[in-house]
């Protein structure tokens, strides 16, 4: 029970500081915004949340990187790095908690939204259910981004360049799917692999989850996905201790 | 108990450590000297497992600092160099966590905090944010977080940088107070700080150790050691420098600033008195005469320098 210390400790410091509220607030501005000037929220007379949902992966392309930018960069600049990997705690705790962390930190403001699914229940008859499983899906989203910003600083002191890579790499991801990134692979991957990369794209598995088809294969593909990250970050903290 | 075996970290092409070897009991206070660079904070980091070695080992009490680190990092106590901490925390929910992270609980839990609060008296600053912290304070709270658990190794990476005088002194006396039982290795570029808190020293240049013994052995080094200044302001320095250079056992006997300073060719403790009877027998009016205990300063020098040229 370790990684709850780290959890504590960490979800403790995004409160402490002005972190939490900025990106909250930020967070509930900009998916305000997206439903309801680019979804057409009132305009498309349907009581779901489709154009809540749909724009989740834009919104965490940039949000997230600023949650996850700091989780292991700025201990490294602060030096608390040191403090806490010479503390007796397993490297697993420490991964694990912290990622819990910024998750249930993600998962806070995103249960502040709840005044949109109050609104559509207002105006009309929405099936909560699929409404459920989708906040569901787009918190097993954010943690997928998550996990990997998780990686992503741990390669590096430098915040800027945590939230520039894990932009890119996330960016990959939800693309994954579409031209933009088959088009690289084409050429030189067998048509299996071609297949395999198309799968892992968030968009395709999102979408989905958007209209109430939240599958176990959807919940297992973004577990894996932050298993995998998070087992990347290990290795990489394990990598520079080397040196 | 430390054992550290041939430990060596190499950066690419470059050792910042080579083949540091030594064995530490409880109630030695280790100081690790060198320039800054010499390779102490590399040893530091990997004798509490926050950097893996390229080569040798670790064992605190017999636990290997790799193979079975939760249990080797148990027993230590780590100030990392410039004191780091969580700066959005108070220095007791700061404390609390380490305590929570050190498995304490309970009754022990509430001692150590009270206890470990009361010895690095942070009482009036409980309450506000590390960060708007004096950098005395910040100091304190860092050691505080080192010697929560009690542990039996301490490990302070210049526990006394950027402190005043009156701090200096509080922290090397609580170094001192607690170190019976303790193993204690400070690291320090401030020699007064190994005469004053250790009874071992270590220097180290470019990653390797040069000297290792007492810090009165190190002071040994030093070419004053052993010589006898008289200061007198109304007796003829040319004069004294005769009358003594003619002492039997004197070496050399060289003038200085209102005085003069007499080397003997061995270090027998007799000089002070033959000088004594001198001057008390030619009737100069001293005003001082002492004997020299050697200058660290110069050891120090001497040692690193020696090293790099």
């Amino acid at each position: 029970m370790n990684f709850a210390v780290i959890m504590k400790r960490e979800l403790h410091g995004y409160f402490a500081t002005p972190i939490a509220y900025v990106f909250i607030a930020i967070f509930l501005v900009l998916s305000g915004v997206f439903t309801f000037y680019l979804g057409n929220f009132y305009e498309r007379q349907q009581a779901d949340l489709i154009p809540f949902f749909s724009f989740h992966p834009w919104l965490y392309l940039f949000l997230i990187p600023a949650i996850s930018m700091r989780l292991w960069s700025e201990e490294r600049k602060s030096g608390t790095l040191e403090l806490l990997m010479t503390l007796p705690l397993s490297r697993l705790d420490i991964v694990v908690g912290k990622f819990l962390a910024a998750w249930v930190f993600a998962g806070i403001a995103l249960a502040l939204t709840f005044p949109i699914w109050i609104t559509v229940n207002y105006l009309g008859d929405p099936d909560n259910g699929i409404i459920v499983a989708s906040y569901l899906g787009s918190w097993m989203m954010a943690g997928g981004f998550l996990a990997i910003g998780s990686c992503m600083s741990a390669i590096t002191k430098s915040q800027v360049i945590a939230f520039v890579l894990c932009g890119f790499v996330s960016l990959l991801f939800v693309m994954a799917g579409f031209p933009l990134v088959l088009d690289l692979v084409k050429g030189w991957l067998p048509l299996t692999l071609i297949d395999m990369v198309a799968s892992l794209s968030f968009l395709t598995h999102f979408n989905a989850v958007s209209r109430g088809v939240f599958s176990l294969l959807d919940f297992l593909y973004f577990t894996s996905v932050i298993v995998v990250w998070l087992g990347a970050t290990s290795i990489v903290l394990d990598l520079k201790k080397g040196g | 108990m430390i054992e550290v075996s041939h430990l060596t970290k190499y950066y690419g092409d470059v050792a910042a450590l080579e083949d540091l070897t030594f064995k530490l009991v409880p109630g030695e206070i280790l100081g690790f000297l060198g320039p800054n660079g010499a390779g102490k904070s590399t040893a530091m980091k990997m004798l509490t497992g926050f950097l893996r070695p390229s080569s040798g080992e670790v064992r605190i009490w017999g636990s290997n600092m790799w193979q079975d680190s939760l249990v080797a990092q148990r027993h230590i106590g780590y100030l990392p160099e410039g004191a780091p901490a969580y700066e959005e925390m108070t220095p007791l929910g700061f404390l609390q966590f380490i305590a929570d992270a050190r498995g304490l609980t309970g009754v022990e839990r509430a001692n150590r905090l009270e206890q470990t609060i009361t010895v690095m008296s942070l009482q009036e600053v409980l309450g506000q944010r590390i960060e708007t912290l004096s950098k005395g304070f910040k100091r304190r709270v860092g050691l505080a977080q080192a010697i929560l658990h009690d542990p039996d190794v301490l490990i302070l990476d210049e526990p006394t940088d950027g402190l005043d005088p009156n701090q200096k002194h509080q922290v090397r006396k609580m170094i001192k107070g607690l170190s019976a039982d303790k193993i204690v290795i400070v690291s320090t570029h401030n020699l007064e700080e190994v005469t004053a808190v250790c009874n071992r020293a270590m220097v180290l240049a470019k990653g390797r150790v040069v000297s290792d013994g007492t810090p009165e052995s190190l002071m040994a080094m030093s070419p004053y050691h052993g010589a006898v200044t008289l200061k007198s302001s109304s007796a003829s320095l040319a004069e004294i420098a005769e009358v003594v250079g003619s002492i039997t056992g004197v070496k050399e006997a060289v003038p200085i600033a209102g005085g003069i300073t007499i080397f003997p060719e061995n270090i027998d403790n007799t000089l002070f008195t033959k000088v004594l009877e001198v001057s008390l027998a030619k009737g100069w009016k001293v005003d001082s005469l002492y004997v020299e205990s050697g200058r660290l300063d110069e050891v120090f020098r001497s040692l690193t320098e020696g090293e790099s040229q």
